[in-house]
């Protein structure tokens, strides 16, 4: 299984969504699918059809990733919203 | 029974319900609701008792929230929000409008969306932005953004919308096809003052109980359209500026209509620091100002496209909601005004509803 930790202002919009999820799943695209099974439409909050949204970055094992970026089992996977607000 | 009013206000960080009963004497607030997100729009479906709001977030996208309780509880969605891979990406959503069972969606970068489901599910509607104009099509100061859907009362198979900055269009077939409507529209910003697309129209409204007269609040003056927005005439003489982004019909009347003149070119502020809201009652023949209770002294506020609103109680409720986070209201049409909220975040919408119980 591959750990997935979600950020605070993601899970709030989704009652029940805990921050550490355990998934299985080869692809980084493949995790938000998963998650979009649990929670339907969360996968639409991260990435669009065109790719990650813009301001959403994601981490395997502490490398930046992108939707094909692979996974295994034991990887941690951060989804990590970028610095930004005012 | 009783009845509840209800001012939905949307903001830079949320929506916020305002409520009181039919003498709009005092106020309560809920919010922020929709977990702060920028809220662009807002209205209440009383067919379906639901509550929409239209809005997007910097990190998770464009999204129209749905409520059966009136803000208690929520869900959210895009599902079907997408121009394909090839993008442009969808960002946010400027408008939902709610009609003969459908909602539709406007959004930026600008298109049309529909859905038959509720706000479950939405699919684009194509022949909009698939329009032979589509490459004429540029954004101003607010991005290239449709933001005004106006169905028609009676014909579900015809609908206008508005794009900054594109013009008006009209479907006539359920938006298969879509015909530009800004014939008499007069421009000071490009070499043509009067093209068939490129036209920044800040807003429109249907005029009370018709369904070819509509009014027009354009960048650069105050249209009516007696002809379904086939024509355009300006009725702005009157005004002290031609500039101003709010517009919104009374309930009842055909004949009246309610702007916010602001200072063009610079500022884009209330006139010499004075809050005024101004109302025609003969279809924009004359204009007369409204300021009683309103600030009249350094009030160096503005008033965004979306961000005024009436209700249909009678006599009618008027609101103004500023870019600066004040609410102001009026219970007799217009004739005086408070202010009911402050430091709220910058308002972007303004809407109303009356609700039994």
């Amino acid at each position: 299984m591959t750990t997935v930790v979600l950020p605070r202002a993601l899970i709030a919009l989704f009652p029940g969504a805990e921050r550490r999820v355990d998934v299985d799943a080869s692809t980084v695209a493949g995790v938000l699918d998963v998650l979009d099974d649990e929670w339907p439409g969360m996968r639409d909050r991260l990435r669009d059809d065109v790719g990650l949204r813009p301001h959403i970055n994601v981490f395997v094992d502490g490398e930046r990733a992108g939707l094909g970026t692979a996974v295994q089992p034991g990887s941690t996977v951060h989804v990590i919203p970028a610095i930004s607000g005012g | 029974m009783s009845q509840r009013v209800l001012v939905f206000v949307g903001t830079k960080k949320g929506l916020f319900i305002l409520e009181s009963d039919r003498a709009r004497a005092s106020w309560t607030v809920r919010g922020p609701l929709c977990e702060e997100w920028a809220i662009h729009d807002a209205t209440y479906d009383p067919a379906a008792g639901t509550l929409y709001a239209a809005g997007g977030d910097a990190w998770f996208g464009p999204a129209v929230w749905r409520s059966p309780d009136l803000g208690a509880t929520w869900s959210h969605s895009s599902a079907g929000m997408t121009y394909g891979e090839d993008g442009p990406r969808i960002t946010t959503v400027w408008s939902v409008v709610p009609a003969h069972g459908m909602l539709h969606a406007g959004v930026e970068e600008a298109g049309l969306f529909r859905s038959e489901d509720g706000g479950a599910t939405w699919a684009h509607v194509r022949g909009l932005t698939e329009h032979p104009s589509r490459p004429e099509w540029f954004g101003g100061n607010g991005g290239l953004i449709l933001h005004t859907i106006v169905p028609h009362p009676a014909d579900p198979d015809r609908m206008w919308v508005a794009i900054s900055a594109a013009g008006a269009f009209e479907t006539r077939d359920g938006g298969a096809t879509w015909e530009p409507r800004n014939r008499g529209l007069r421009n000071d910003y490009m070499p043509d003052p009067y093209p068939e697309v490129g036209h920044c129209v800040h807003k429109m409204a249907l005029a009370a109980g018709e369904t070819e007269i509509l009014y027009q609040q354009y960048h650069g003056g105050v249209y009516r359209s007696s002809d379904g927005a086939a024509t355009w005439v300006d009725v702005g003489s009157g005004l002290p500026s031609g500039f101003g982004f709010a517009m919104a019909a009374h309930p009842r009347d055909a004949g009246t209509a309610y702007v916010v003149p602001l200072t063009d070119g610079v500022g884009r502020h209330m006139i010499d620091g004075r809050a005024a809201v101004w109302r025609t009652r003969d279809g924009g023949a004359t204009w007369h100002d409204l300021r009683a209770g309103l600030p009249q002294e350094r009030a160096y506020v503005g008033v965004l496209r979306e961000a005024m609103g009436t209700d249909r109680l009678d006599p009618a409720g008027v609101y103004v909601g500023t870019s600066t986070g004040q609410l102001y209201a009026s219970g007799d049409e217009g004739e005086t005004w408070r202010l009911i909220a402050d430091l709220l975040p910058p308002i972007w919408s303004v809407d109303t509803a009356i609700v039994d119980g």
